[in-house]
């Protein structure tokens, strides 16, 4: 009945092509591993973790390598598709197995990496934490979950790996969910994720319903055939689209993702670079036919489209949020959204390959700025992301980690000859190409705002005077891990969670190195570097497998295949189209430059304070600290609107219908009971009652400890009757 | 196979959940056992859904009770984690041994 | 010949599982430590869920696993934080009369495993019953159970407006 081998229709197309649905299992059974024997072995399940992750990369650096192969040989590269009977009813048949193409291989390359990188540099950043194994069991099912998903042969696939992704993220942001507010964070992001999922659901069902099939290659084929009706495409591309706004955090659904920052700083880094939020976004690419043909995209004339429009109002938003925060992840938590934004927008707007690329680019730079964060709150500013309190002059502790730090956010920024700078120009060039003038604003500007916070940001932490712990006010490190014990109940804002860690491990921290060194932040340990050094130097060279400027198009040659549809040529690559960013990116860099030293510098400045000076820029800065109040709205409107009238109309029916019904039956029988009493109790009853009334006084003190109250107890008298009861039966039956 | 296989399956995990209700403590664990009870008896019905099957084609009553019951334990867990919170909001404990407040 | 093996494997298959089966039962309600006994419920109902399968009900199986692996356990765990249970060993999750229950437990075991050996000895499934079909049980629910199809929809919208009536914070 189970996975019997139903097609195994391609031609041989090499071992690792063949073999790719390995990737995924191993993630999985060692997850199993971990969980069930983890605790016993030498390093606590991190062994098997990084091993099956590594196992997994070398498969994938096999495919790519096959792949290219593959790409190479053929004209029209066919995906390598394999496909078991997983499960069948009724003459319904699910499937498992892969789909393997140039996006499938992409992803589970960069999936394997980045899990591998951030598994190695959790050994050294969750040392001695209260639950390391159940943290690297969930890490790696977490990959396993994205890899199932990426490399899915059809939809039940993919939303199986989409669910078992929601689920490690709610246990990973709630890994220190003892505290309050990490538990409360976990619960939103599984929440919000939850309502992106009906879409999902829904979407797929309606695609299944319309094309009779789940296999995406089917699917993809169904949608540019021209058989189905337009607004059944149109209505299963806006319900699938609902489910990547949740899962990737774009407007309005984006509130969860800086509170998942909530996790520890691994957890987010591998959440925010290459698995959860670019789940949306690979949705989009990967069944982009769908889309494509539904929402019009690239008809002439055509100006605005759903997936533009929200990928560009949330590339505005998240980069203008990203300016108030003082918390060093959250400001990398709003520039993963922002950059969300111009991935979907690329998709809106046809550039579905540099869309892709940038998931590529972006994934190497966001995971080295978060494990940059990460490194800096581990050694230099002991566990707090307090930008504007606890960091500051960190650059000449730090070289690596600073010099790593430059070098991510100039790709994120879109400096020339860095990776971000190819991939994000081509979406902006992409938009304009393609006629959609908006979305090429849209673009230049948040290329603008992106450079702006990021020079806020990196002032703030590298530059400057000492602040806080990193000049080594913090109260002693004894104190502090004491006061975190003594008072484990909430801290504002996420440096709650790594006070939490702190006092979790605060025995084991007596031999840590960094205690003597305290207050004088020193570089990370090598576990922590090696990591950073790797992904930094990705940040740089990863941009040149499809440099436009140096007419480099590999990566496109062998991803183009899984586009599906035709779409308009890309423009050809011009210096002079790339000037209007480059110049807002070094607008950006001035501007900002200039607002921080202002601000923030030791120098007296007209402009500090300004925002408490000025009414206008108060109430702009309190819009923004409040986040748009979209949370609120969110608790005060829907959850009050909604589920308080509910409740509300269900007690005034519990009050006045069934009350009155009880009352009205109360008292007809009160008025029976009058007359029974005068009549029939008095005269008759009475008597007879009086004797039985002393007997049953002596019987209910004696069966008074049965009345406990006890829920157990009676669980116990119920179910022992019961089987005297039956026992009893049985006796007098034979 | 023969058909009490699945019946004393049902049976022994029956009583360990008459067992955990009677013995936790903690109301979340006896809400836990009365899902071993539930479940026992699906395994009871769709078994004996099995057996008459072939004289009665096309009768699955077995199955929709079984489903009905997956339903009603559903509601249950709702309910029941819904009073446990409420418990443990007002008295910061769900030990069901502090909840009496008789004298017995 | 293929019969008999099916049966065999049948047969092999259904002890592994009724032994996780009742291994797992009985750490759901020993365990001292209130996740294990949640991951150990997992195991119970997945395990019922594979016995559904043996017993030809699909549908009902992929519904216990939707179901309680899915939605119930995760509201367990809600359950589990939110009472902010201690996440370590617990060794009060028992109740002062927690020896009361073997007695009961075992009586109940006896009597029941007499009934049924006694009623049922020898009768064996039927081999070639065949797989339920999803269009019978959906013929069964909306034709001649429709009304108690209909109370359970009534049922569980008065545990959903309950539970927020219960839960709710003012």
């Amino acid at each position: 009945m189970f996975l019997a081998e139903e097609a195994g229709a391609t031609v041989a197309a090499g071992w690792f092509l063949e073999h790719a649905w390995l990737i995924p299992v191993i993630p999985a059974v060692s997850f199993a591993i971990i969980i069930l024997f983890g605790k016993k072995l030498p390093m606590k399940g991190a062994e098997v973790g990084i091993a099956s992750m590594m196992a997994g990369l070398v498969l994938a650096t096999g495919l790519t390598y096959q792949w290219i192969v593959h790409v190479r040989g053929a004209a029209e590269a066919e995906p390598v598709i394999k496909s078991w009977v997983w499960w069948q009813s009724g003459g319904m048949k699910f499937g498992l197995g892969q789909h393997i193409d140039g996006l499938a291989v992409m992803a589970l390359l960069l999936v394997t990496f980045i899990s591998t990188l951030v598994q190695i540099y959790s050994v050294e950043y969750v040392r001695d934490d209260r639950r390391y194994t159940h943290f690297f069991a969930a890490m790696t099912l977490f990959s396993a979950g994205m890899l199932a998903m990426v490399s899915a042969e059809n939809m039940v696939q993919f939303i199986l790996g989409w669910e078992i992704m929601g689920l490690c993220s709610f246990l990973l942001i709630g890994h220190w969910w003892e505290e309050r507010a990490n538990s409360e964070a976990a619960l939103k992001a599984f929440l919000t994720v939850r309502v992106g999922d009906i879409g999902l659901l829904v979407g797929v069902a309606i695609l299944f319903g319309a094309s009779g099939t789940f296999s995406i290659s089917g699917i993809n084929a169904w949608a540019v055939s021209g058989q189905p009706s337009h607004s059944v495409l149109l209505w299963a591309a806006i319900a699938l689209f609902i489910a990547c706004i949740g899962k990737s955090g774009q407007f309005p659904l984006h509130t969860w993702l800086p509170d998942a920052m909530a996790g520890p700083t691994p957890v987010s880094s591998l959440l925010h670079s290459s698995t959860m939020v670019v789940a949306g976004v690979f949705l989009v690419a990967r069944l982009y036919p769908v889309f494509h043909t539904g929402l019009d995209i690239n008809v002439a004339g055509q100006q605005v489209n759903l997936i533009a429009v929200i990928g560009g109002i949330t590339i505005l938003i998240a980069a203008a949020l990203a300016f108030v925060q003082n918390d060093i992840k959250k400001v990398l938590a709003y520039s993963t959204v922002s950059q969300l934004g111009y991935m979907m927008m690329g998709l809106g707007v046809g550039a579905w390959v540099p869309a892709v690329f940038h998931i590529f680019t972006h994934a190497f730079f966001k995971c080295c700025l978060f494990l940059c964060a990460g490194s800096v709150a581990h050694t230099g500013s002991h566990h707090s992301f307090d930008m504007k309190n606890d960091m500051g002059g960190l650059r000449k502790k730090m070289p690596i980690t600073f010099g790593t730090w430059m070098v991510s956010t100039a790709a994120l920024c879109g400096l020339p000859l860095v990776s971000g700078f190819f991939s994000k120009d081509e979406i902006i060039d992409g938009a304009k190409h393609n006629n959609y003038t908006v979305f090429f604003v849209i673009g230049l500007i948040g290329a603008f705002m992106t450079t702006a916070y990021m020079t806020r940001a990196t002032y703030l932490t590298f530059f400057g005077k000492a602040r806080g712990a990193a000049a080594g006010e913090h109260a002693h490190a004894d104190d502090h891990a004491h006061a975190a014990d003594a008072a484990p109940h909430r801290v504002e804002g996420s440096a709650s969670d790594e006070a939490q860690r702190v006092s979790g491990q605060s025995e084991a921290e007596a031999s840590h190195p960094r205690q003597q060194g305290f207050g004088w932040a020193t570089e990370s340990p090598l576990l922590i570097v090696g990591p950073l050094l790797i992904l930094a130097t990705l940040a740089i060279f990863s941009g040149y497998l499809n440099a436009a400027p140096f007419h480099i198009e590999k990566f496109h040659h062998w991803i183009e295949s899984s586009i599906g549809v035709s779409l308009p040529e890309a423009a050809e690559f011009e210096w002079i189209n790339a000037i209007p960013s480059i110049t807002l990116v070094a607008a950006g860099f001035l501007v900002s430059l200039f607002l921080c030293r202002a601000v923030f510098g030791e120098a007296d400045s007209k402009l500090k304070g300004l925002t408490e000076r000025s009414r206008l820029l108060g109430a702009g800065h309190r819009f923004l600290v409040n986040k748009y109040y979209l949370d609120d709205l969110y608790e005060k409107v829907i959850v009050h609107g909604v589920a308080h009238p509910i409740a509300q109309a269900a007690y005034w029916v519990n009050q006045h219908v069934i009350d009155a019904t009880v009352d009205a039956f109360g008292r007809g029988g009160k008025r029976t009971g009058d007359w029974v009493y005068k009549n029939i109790d008095q005269r008759v009853v009475d008597g007879a009652v009086n004797g039985t009334g002393a007997a049953a006084r002596g019987t209910g003190g004696a069966l008074r400890p049965i009345q406990s109250g006890k829920v157990n107890q009676y669980g116990a008298l119920l179910f022992s009757a019961a089987a005297i009861g039956a026992l009893v039966l049985v006796i007098v039956n034979t | 196979m023969l058909v009490n296989n699945f019946l004393l399956l049902g049976a022994v995990l029956f009583c360990i959940g008459v067992y955990g209700v009677i013995a936790r403590k903690n109301a979340v664990m006896v809400l836990m056992s009365i899902e071993l009870i539930l479940n026992s008896v699906n395994l009871n019905l769709l078994a004996f859904n099995q057996l008459w099957a072939k004289d009665n084609p096309g009768h699955v009553d077995g199955n929709t009770f079984a489903l009905y019951i997956i339903a009603i334990a559903a509601a249950e867990v709702g309910v029941g984690l819904a009073m446990v919170l409420l418990i443990f909001r007002n008295r910061k404990s769900i030990s069901l041994d502090e909840l009496s407040e008789m004298k017995g | 010949m293929l019969a008999q093996n099916v049966q065999v494997a049948q047969n092999i298959g259904f002890g592994i599982i009724a032994a996780v089966m009742i291994a797992s039962a009985l750490k759901v309600v020993t365990s001292s430590n209130v996740v294990h006994a949640a991951l150990a419920l997992v195991a119970v109902l997945a395990g019922a869920a594979a016995q559904y399968l043996l017993l030809a009900a699909e549908f009902v199986a992929v519904t216990q696993i939707l179901v309680y692996v899915g939605a119930v356990m995760v509201l367990f765990l809600f359950g589990v934080m939110l009472t902010r249970a201690k996440l370590g060993r617990d060794a009060d999750l028992n109740n002062k009369n927690a020896k009361v229950g073997i007695p009961v437990a075992l009586l109940m075991l006896g009597v029941m495993v007499y009934v049924l050996i006694d009623g049922w000895h020898a009768t064996k499934l039927p081999q070639d019953g065949g797989q339920v079909e999803l269009k019978n049980v959906s013929d069964s629910i909306f034709v001649p159970y429709l009304l108690p199809f209909w109370a359970l929809s009534f049922v569980l919208l008065a545990a959903v407006i309950g539970a927020i009536v219960l839960a709710r914070k003012d």
